[in-house]
């Protein structure tokens, strides 16, 4: 098999404790929890940190708190999440998302922070070491040149976390803490578009918590575009939340878009369009125009990029037609192999 | 001995026929079957492989000085400790374990570190230098064509041409001139891998007596003890091979893997056992699977929708090495006529080295791809001669008992029940073409071979033998060398036996897949097993019994022929109140005759036809198979899904339904993936900037395959008309079934939104761009544009027997103008 390089192991119980160790270590010391996403990396030497930090045993990571809104442990495996009878009912974009999160049992083990901060991902990176020697490396790392796209200066690896464009949708925020204090963070604001330095969050600062809303009167949803029905990073994601007026008019709209760049990002253009209208076909047709152009997808991740361009409208139609309330059981069942 | 061993008084079967639990399920259920990578030994070494980052380059020098130094590393190997070349076929020992002067793809191994545990040797990789010169690559057939030098191999046809062939049945020419239609389409199939669940593993250790034993996943034990005794240079007498049960094989472990010497000389050298596992990266290295074939397919129809004459050419993307490309080669046309009555036939092949893994046999072995051609196309023909697919298909299936033009016998045939099986099971002549908006149906057929009539050795000897032993305790022990991959050879053997002597399969203890201990059995390939260990099981079962039964004719006061064996006892034919148990019945005859054990064996019958090449094709008996496939198609995105799947396959006869279904649904399974996602794909990087070559998805998270979520229902009908070559019946079910799926999906994807997707896998980008070409009013077809001038040699010129030939080529343009 694969094997991992050496590393020193901390297992702190407290997210104090953690910070302490983080500071203490510096960058060559990174955290897990799950370990879904680092560990093949680790053995693919994507990251080789000289200590672990393991979360595992932090209890104040695992909690589920209700209150105006709901705030969850960033420790929380996403079946926890899939789980929680409150993140079902208020937030269904979310739980859709999370619920669509690779397979069964990786959801078992990986985390909802570890999502959020998933790596970046490529076709020429996550490879293994001898693979990636044989096309002489790529920018993002090791290497000169981003193969995606060889005159970009910038690494183009395409974020691929489903949580986050429907957090972003949600409008949640998420909690940072250091040795040096803690801040609050918008989920719209933790990205970077660069496949290489993709997070505002710094090595030091330990990602402890997620706090959504009160979503009172929002419809949400999540629509995966990915081959098939488990298992898959998303090649598209579309996250729409809406607030609709009795009347079925549009008081506010928040649509995101993941693994289109390498980040999830809001496209604000989107939402004010809808905002004042009510959504009928037309109108829909036009939001899914305005979300679908902002969408860059690049030749790094699965299917052809073309084609994933062609489709965005089509997904945000999905969205837009489930939070009016269409019956897309059917539709939902032949995109994602499943109901949701 | 040709003769198969026939079920004397059997009119009514014990084990037959009835769904069981097959004889391995248990230990595989509970976790205790001993695959190659559970086996431990003590004072065991591990070895790593190092392999080549470049497609295409000269090794000029590789020091190992530093690895050797190492702390916990044993020894290094090198391609200079492996002079001698192997290949699974005569034809092309064209790899060495280890690369001694040139390697030919990303993933050549080039060295091996053996050392204390995995970690240590996988460092120790690091510290091998080696000096590498980059040669010019060939990345397709297309390019190895156009470019002849530098070439990949000193051998072959010409320039990167490995094989180059051409055979005429008739005059084809004069044939599709006198035709109503003749119809022209150019297909391409992707290549795709064999993707079993177990990664390729091998344990070698040097036995007390000093011979060689090595435990592999390998699906042929017999051909790789071959191997290693040429390669090792090492009588064949001192090398045992075990094959330990595979978690799958699907043709991927046929040839004997570089990782087998290397870990064999090992083991030899340090008179320690030595073990490897590859990773699954290695494991699309070492591929072997699907080749890629562009065809082009020339048809000739009469207005009622008969065919009159076909010329099938196809080009093979080989990959770097020979493997089974010259009998790969060879089936991307041979079995084509075996379906539908055609009167005349040209097949010309030509495959092309390339610098990407070797491809090789997998599920269906070359013939996936030119009946997906067919099938496709017989839709086309359908359409424009407003004939229903499947009536037109009924009306032209080849006849029992008959030869075609290319001089293969077909036996048995279920192939029209098939079609009327799945028509009435899909409600095809009811729902097709009124399923609404997006939504098609599509049927195609298929046969497959059970089992190749000739070894891939020339020999005139057996090629499966069973010995049977039995005990006074009653067991029965069986020994063959058939090989457990997966698809229940075992459970058939024991079945098979269990039958014959009239007890329960819970007496049968199999002894399989062991060079050391078990008769010969060629290997788990071609669909042969069945059928060729299943003849030689019931020769020696039956041998048994006339023993047992000369024992106990006395006893019972009858003649040894009125003597019965059911139930676990032995019966007097005219009164059942004279019996005894089959226990008994064993002390009798042990008595009697002493200790009680009998061999079998079988080699297929000699074929038909007698040109040179005739060789590959024929095979006892054929299985067919039809399949209807439904769909719809998102119209604004082209995305496809696949809600059910109907199909029937002509078993002759289900030995154990439970098995045969699983493997006619593991067989759609796999041809659906090939549809819709599976590629075994490359990226050449800009060439400019480099000169890499690597796989494109060499995981199980990038290489798509279905999951279960992904897999529809799939309802089967096992149609069974018992075939005389075959045992009890029973004809070959682990590859056929996967044959028609592509094709009718397809055709189904057509009956949908009416658009082409001439080529696999059909992915929902392909099918959008063919609707907005309808959109546009174009040619609503995705699918290759061209076909390249391919030198093909002038043809083996055959008469088809209905044309006064007599199975022998023709030579010259005299013999030609006579016919």
């Amino acid at each position: 098999m694969m094997r991992m390089p050496w590393f020193g192991w901390q297992s702190p119980a407290t997210i104090a404790e953690a910070a302490k160790i983080l500071a203490g270590e510096g960058p060559q010391a990174m955290l897990i929890a799950g370990g879904t996403d680092l560990v093949p990396n680790m053995k693919r030497r994507h990251q080789t940190p000289a200590t672990l930090v393991s979360l595992r045993r932090v209890a104040e990571l695992r909690k589920i708190a209700n209150g105006a809104g709901l705030t969850l442990g960033a420790g929380l495996t996403l079946t926890e999440i899939v789980d929680s009878a409150a993140v079902r009912e208020k937030y269904r974009g979310f739980w859709q998302a999370a619920a669509q999160v690779a397979s069964p049992h990786l959801r078992n083990m990986g985390t909802l922070g570890g999502n959020l901060c998933l790596d970046t991902r490529c076709t020429y990176y996550n490879q293994s070491l001898e693979w990636r020697k044989a096309i002489d490396y790529c920018l993002k790392k090791d290497g000169e040149t981003c193969w995606v796209a060889t005159a970009s200066k910038r690494c183009v690896a395409v974020s691929s976390t489903d949580s986050a464009p429907a957090l972003i949708s949600l409008g949640a925020k998420v909690k940072l803490v250091s040795a040096q204090g803690e801040r609050e963070v918008a989920v719209a604001d933790l990205y970077k578009n660069d496949g290489i330095d993709y997070l505002v969050r710094k090595p030091e600062e330990i990602l402890t918590e997620v706090v959504l809303p009160d979503a009172q009167g929002w419809r949400s949803t999540y629509w995966k575009l990915r081959r098939r029905g488990s298992f898959d990073f998303p090649v598209l994601g579309v996250a729409a939340a809406v607030k609709l007026a009795a009347d079925g008019t549009v008081e506010q709209a928040r649509l995101a878009l993941g693994a289109v760049a390498s980040r999830p990002f809001l496209v604000d253009k989107g939402g004010e369009f809808l905002k004042g209208r009510k959504l009928t076909d037309e109108a829909i047709a036009e939001a899914g125009a305005i979300v679908a152009s902002r969408a860059k997808p690049m030749d790094n991740t699965d299917l052809d990029l073309y084609w994933r361009k062609d489709v965005v409208g089509s997904f945000v139609g999905h969205a837009l037609r489930e939070i009016r309330g269409d019956d897309m059981r059917a539709m939902r069942m032949r995109i994602a192999r499943q109901a949701l | 001995m040709n003769a198969p061993a026939k079920p004397r008084e059997k009119t009514r079967f014990d084990t037959i026929g009835k769904p069981r639990r097959r004889v391995d399920g248990r230990a595989k259920a509970i976790g205790q079957t001993r695959f190659a990578d559970d086996l431990v030994l003590p004072r065991m070494l591990h070895a790593k492989l190092l392999r080549s980052p470049h497609p295409h380059a000269i090794v000029e020098s590789i020091d190992v000085s530093r690895a050797q130094a190492q702390r916990g590393v044993h020894l290094v190997l090198t391609g200079a400790e492996f002079p001698v070349p192997y290949g699974i076929m005569p034809v092309s020992q064209d790899e060495h374990p280890l690369a001694r002067e040139r390697v030919r793809y990303v993933g050549d191994p080039v060295a091996a570190v053996i050392a204390v545990d995995e970690q240590m040797a996988t460092e120790a990789l690091q510290l091998i230098d080696v000096k590498y010169r980059k040669l010019p690559t060939v990345a397709s057939p297309e390019e190895g064509l156009a470019k002849p030098e530098p070439r990949i191999h000193d051998y072959g046809e010409r320039g990167n041409i490995h094989r180059n062939q051409s055979y005429e049945f008739g005059d084809v020419e004069e044939a599709l001139a006198r035709s109503d239609h003749v119809f022209e389409d150019l297909f391409f199939y992707e290549g795709n891998t064999h993707l079993p669940m177990e990664q390729q593993a091998s344990l070698a250790s040097v036995e007390g007596d000093g011979k060689l034993l090595l435990q592999s996943s390998t699906q042929n034990p017999h051909y790789l003890h071959r191997q290693l005794a040429r390669v090792l240079q090492v009588p064949a007498a001192h090398v045992r091979v075990i094959a330990t049960p595979n978690g799958g094989g699907f043709g991927g472990k046929c040839d004997p893997g570089n990782h087998e010497f290397v870990v064999a000389k090992a083991a030899l050298m340090l008179g320690r056992p030595v073990k490897i596992c590859l990773t699954r990266e290695e494991v699309f290295y070492q591929h072997r699977g699907r080749h890629p074939v562009l065809m082009k397919v020339r048809t000739g129809v009469s207005n009622d929708g008969r065919l009159t004459a076909m010329h099938l050419q196809t080009l093979l993307d080989g990959g770097a090495y020979g493997s089974h490309g010259p009998a790969s080669t060879f089936y991307t046309g041979v079995l084509t006529p075996v379906t539908y009555e055609l009167p005349r036939f040209k097949f010309e092949a030509c495959r092309v080295f390339t610098n990407k893994p070797a491809c090789g046999p997998k599920r269906g072995h070359g013939t996936p791809q030119p009946r997906f051609g067919q099938e496709v196309q017989l839709d086309k023909i359908a359409e424009r001669l407003k004939l229903d697919p499947a009536e037109m298909r009924l009306r032209m299936v080849t006849q029992p008992d008959s030869l075609t033009a290319s001089w293969l016998h077909v036996g048995s045939t279920g192939l029209a029940e098939c079609i009327r099986k799945v028509v009435e099971m899909s409600g095809w002549k009811e729902r097709r073409g009124k399923l609404g908006a997006g939504r098609g149906l599509g049927l195609a057929c298929s046969t497959y071979m059970c089992g190749a009539g000739v070894s891939i050795y020339w020999n005139k000897m057996p090629h499966s033998a069973v010995q049977i032993l039995l005990d006074r305790s009653g067991q029965v022990t069986v020994y063959c060398g058939a090989t457990e991959i997966g698809q229940g050879s075992d459970d058939v053997l024991a079945g098979l036996v269990a039958e014959s002597l009239g007890i329960d399969p819970g007496w049968v203890r199999c002894v399989t897949g062991d060079t050391g201990i078990t008769p010969i059995d060629l290997g788990s390939y071609s669909s042969r097993v069945t059928i060729m260990m299943g003849n030689a099981a019931l020769q020696a079962a039956g041998r048994l019994r006339d023993t047992l039964a000369a024992a106990a004719a006395e006893a019972l006061d009858t003649l040894p022929d009125r003597v019965i064996f059911s139930q676990d006892r032995v019966f007097a034919a005219q009164d059942a109140g004279k019996t005894m148990s089959f226990i008994e019945a064993i002390a009798l005859a042990e008595a009697k005759f002493g200790t009680l054990a009998a061999v079998g064996s079988y080699a297929p019958p000699k074929p038909p036809g007698r040109y040179k090449g005739a060789g590959v094709g024929p095979s006892p008996a054929y299985s067919f198979s039809a399949c209807v496939v439904e769909t719809e198609v998102d119209e604004h995105t082209g995305w496809v899904t696949v809600p059910k799947i109907w199909i029937a396959h002509d078993i002759g006869r289900a030995l154990n339904p439970v098995l045969a279904r699983g493997q006619v649904i593991g067989g759609v399974y796999m041809g659906l993936g090939e549809a819709l996602m599976e590629e075994q794909a490359f990226r050449r990087l800009p060439p400019k900037l480099s000169s890499a070559l690597v796989h494109r998805n060499p995981s199980m998270l990038d290489y798509k395959s279905l999951t279960s979520l992904d897999m529809p229902e799939v309802e089967v009908a096992l149609i069974e008309y018992p075939d005389p070559n075959c045992p009890y019946g029973a004809k070959e079910v682990g590859q056929g079934p996967l044959l028609p799926v592509m094709p009718a999906l397809a055709n189904a994807i057509h009956d949908a939104v009416g658009v082409r997707i001439d080529e696999i896998p059909i992915t929902p980008d392909k099918v959008l761009r063919a609707l907005e070409k309808k959109e546009k009013g174009e040619a609503p077809r995705v699918g290759p544009e061209s076909f390249p001038s391919v030198p093909y040699p002038a043809p083996t010129f055959v008469l088809p027997p209905w044309e006064g030939g007599d199975g022998n080529e023709l030579k010259g343009q005299e013999g030609r103008k006579a016919a």
